[in-house]
């Protein structure tokens, strides 16, 4: 029994490999198909609709920029608690910026006030990076002070008026009606993502051959290339799928996808191939370790910080683009669906372990439960409900496989 | 003719809290030279090596690296001056692979600072023939490997970097005889190629057979230094327990 378990285990671990994936990234993918399937069946087939899917990529994007960021936290064993304060303060900024500083019609307008929000992330992360890093508070502490200081920040600045209407070409950053890029666009954006992972595994190949280092077998780079390939041209596919109500026309993808996808890309490779992402997970995993090695883990967090605000920045810009409007309110407890999003993605709290696609996936699963529940008319409470039992099942499912493998 | 010593401590000391973990000790290795630093727990012995490793300040004295004065603020310092230290927790990450270990904080990267990963693990595997010891695979995460894999990491690490100082605290402590027999062999080796070696241990017998010279220190202070075929490990004993030189070797 033991033996056979344990060897199903290590084949599955082959697999996963072999795709380029771990098992766990693999094992929610499936979790995540389930859900969709399911709520496509209990809502009689309106969730799987390229027009819910298009609803619920863009849902997912602001969570998911911020997702990307705290998965990198939390495997730094940070915690960082004051995002969703962030992105309403940073939101009502950009508004008051543009819309009583800037001229709101002025063609500079809106890439002035999109720097000036990411620079004011960078800023509120830097300084609570710092506070953790050289002043020895502990984070949860730094964050949850930031969590009450800027939401109110966000009344104080702007007396608690909603800030409304906002530059028309920095509301297209938000995804609404005219924010997707059509469907020709989408097919080129396809084509250069498959591109890239053509060019990606090629590199690869290349470089193991040039060092001499195994290489690996050639039909499993082909399957991982034909199933990326897949994957982007549904998706592609999808998004075509959906015309705009009122006058027909494709919608293709929307803005703020393209930035989430961009972000996940980018934050990938800092996580996996750049010193610093390494030196986070190292950190992470034993600080003490980390810091004979030679690593500046002071500086090193407050980068982490700074790096959870510029998206936060970013993320606000989203928001506060497809809500047209700066409000003191917007993001409040999106900490904790951020958190949940790592979390069930399988970022460990005990720091060293997450993936960034996996706080995709896990920020993916969070908005579709919503979304699916939405669909099926379950009230606002019992939704918060569930996915509150579901963050707790999802850690303790990890808890046990963690455990397992180490047994 | 005498070489001239690789490393000289000269009047190091540092307290905490006003305990001298350190009270004024000078000392010497010379290059090849496999220094045995015996001790009980709390002699000091790990104190004066974390000021030659970077982790601690001295509150007083000089090190002298190769004759020259040497600054060493940090572990970057350190390893900079081709000052390498394997601890008794080895300091590895155990959440990471061996090839990011041995090069974690020192990652062969491109422009930008993005890693090549294959340059990296090419490397690894060349160090680690290099000292004759092998892994399984080099992606296994450390928390995987074995006591004496993970000696392998560690030593790897240290070696890679073209020490001409290695520090070694208790190297053999948690590893079986087998094992012990081969890092023995590798020290040897190491300290042939001209690489001072400072082995750390409080049991004699670990370094007995493999040191040149022994110092012992106590209560922060160092007893005494003795060639190791001079003496017999009971006079050694003596140094460590009573504090005092044996009257034949007495200098």
């Amino acid at each position: 029994m033991a033996v056979a378990s344990a060897r199903l285990r290590t084949l599955s671990d082959h697999v996963a490999q072999a795709a380029g994936l771990d098992a766990r990234l693999l094992g929610m993918m499936i979790v995540l198909l389930a859900i969709w399937l399911g709520f496509d069946i209990l809502t009689g087939g309106i969730f799987l609709t390229a027009r819910n899917l298009f609803n619920l990529s863009l849902q997912v994007s602001v969570v998911g920029i911020m997702a990307c960021g705290m998965v990198l936290v939390i495997v730094a064993r940070q915690i960082d608690l004051s995002v969703g304060s962030q992105i309403g303060f940073i939101g009502v900024f950009g508004a008051l910026l543009q819309s009583e500083i800037l001229p709101i019609d002025g063609a500079a307008t809106w890439w002035i006030t999109c720097l000036a929000m990411l620079a004011a992330g960078a800023i509120i992360g830097a300084v609570q990076g710092a506070l953790v890093a050289y002043a020895g508070i502990p984070s949860f502490v730094v964050t949850l002070g930031g969590l009450l200081f800027f939401r109110n920040a966000a009344y104080q600045i702007n007396e608690g008026r909603t800030i409304s209407p906002l530059n028309e070409t920095f509301q297209l950053l938000g995804g609404g009606l005219n924010g997707t890029i059509g469907a020709v666009w989408s097919w080129i954006v396809g084509l250069f993502a498959i591109a890239a992972v053509v060019l990606v595994v090629a590199r690869s190949r290349r470089r193991r051959r040039g060092h001499k280092v195994a290489q690996r077998p050639l039909s499993m780079d082909a399957i991982m290339v034909g199933v990326w390939t897949l994957v982007i041209v549904g998706f592609v596919m999808v998004m075509n799928g959906y015309q705009q109500p009122a006058t027909g026309i494709v919608m293709g993808i929307a803005i703020p996808v393209l930035i989430l996808m961009a972000v996940v890309v980018a934050m990938s490779l800092i996580a996996r191939k750049h010193r610093f992402g390494r030196h986070v997970f190292a950190m992470g995993g034993s600080g003490e370790s980390a810091e004979l090695a030679g690593i500046n883990t002071r500086w090193l967090l407050v980068l982490v910080f700074t790096v959870m605000g510029v998206l936060c920045g970013l993320a606000s810009i989203v928001v506060t683009a497809r809500l047209n409007a700066g409000a003191s309110v917007t993001g409040t407890m999106t900490e904790l669906n951020v958190i949940a999003a790592a979390v069930i993605g399988g970022t460990s709290l005990a720091g060293g372990v997450g993936t960034i696609y996996g706080g995709l996936v896990g920020a993916l699963i969070m908005q579709s439960l919503e979304s699916g529940m939405i669909l099926m008319g379950v009230p606002t409470p019992m939704q918060k409900m569930v996915l509150a039992l579901v963050l707790i099942l999802a850690v303790w499912i990890d808890m046990t496989y963690r455990r397992r493998r180490l047994a | 003719m005498n070489p001239e010593p690789l490393v000289q401590f000269r009047g190091i000391t540092k307290t905490f809290g006003g305990v001298h973990a350190v009270d004024n000790v000078s000392l010497d290795l010379m290059p090849g030279e496999v220094l045995g630093l015996l001790g009980h727990n709390g002699a000091g012995k790990s104190t004066l090596v974390k000021i030659l490793s970077g982790v601690f300040l001295a509150d007083a004295g000089e090190i002298r690296i190769g004759g020259e004065p040497a600054v060493i603020r940090s572990t970057r310092d350190a390893k900079a001056l081709g000052i390498e230290t394997i601890y008794q927790n080895l300091a590895l990450s155990e959440n990471l692979d061996a090839v990011a270990n041995l090069f974690l904080g020192r990652e062969i990267s491109g422009r930008f600072g993005f890693m090549n990963e294959e340059a990296m693990e090419e490397a690894a595997r060349a160090t680690l023939h290099r000292i004759k010891l092998r892994l399984p695979s080099l992606s296994n995460l450390v928390a995987s490997l074995s006591g004496g894999q993970r000696q392998a990491v560690a030593i790897a690490r240290a070696v890679h970097f073209n020490a001409r100082v290695l520090i070694m605290d208790e190297p053999t402590a948690a590893l079986g005889p087998e094992e012990t027999r081969k890092v023995g062999a590798l020290i040897r080796e190491l300290a042939s190629q001209g690489i001072g070696i400072i082995l750390i241990s409080h049991d004699i017998h670990d370094v007995f057979d493999l040191a040149d010279r022994l110092s012992v220190m106590k209560n922060g202070r160092v007893v005494g230094t003795v060639a190791t075929h001079e003496v017999d490990q009971d006079q050694v004993l003596a140094m460590i327990i009573a504090g005092t030189m044996p009257a034949r070797a007495a200098r």
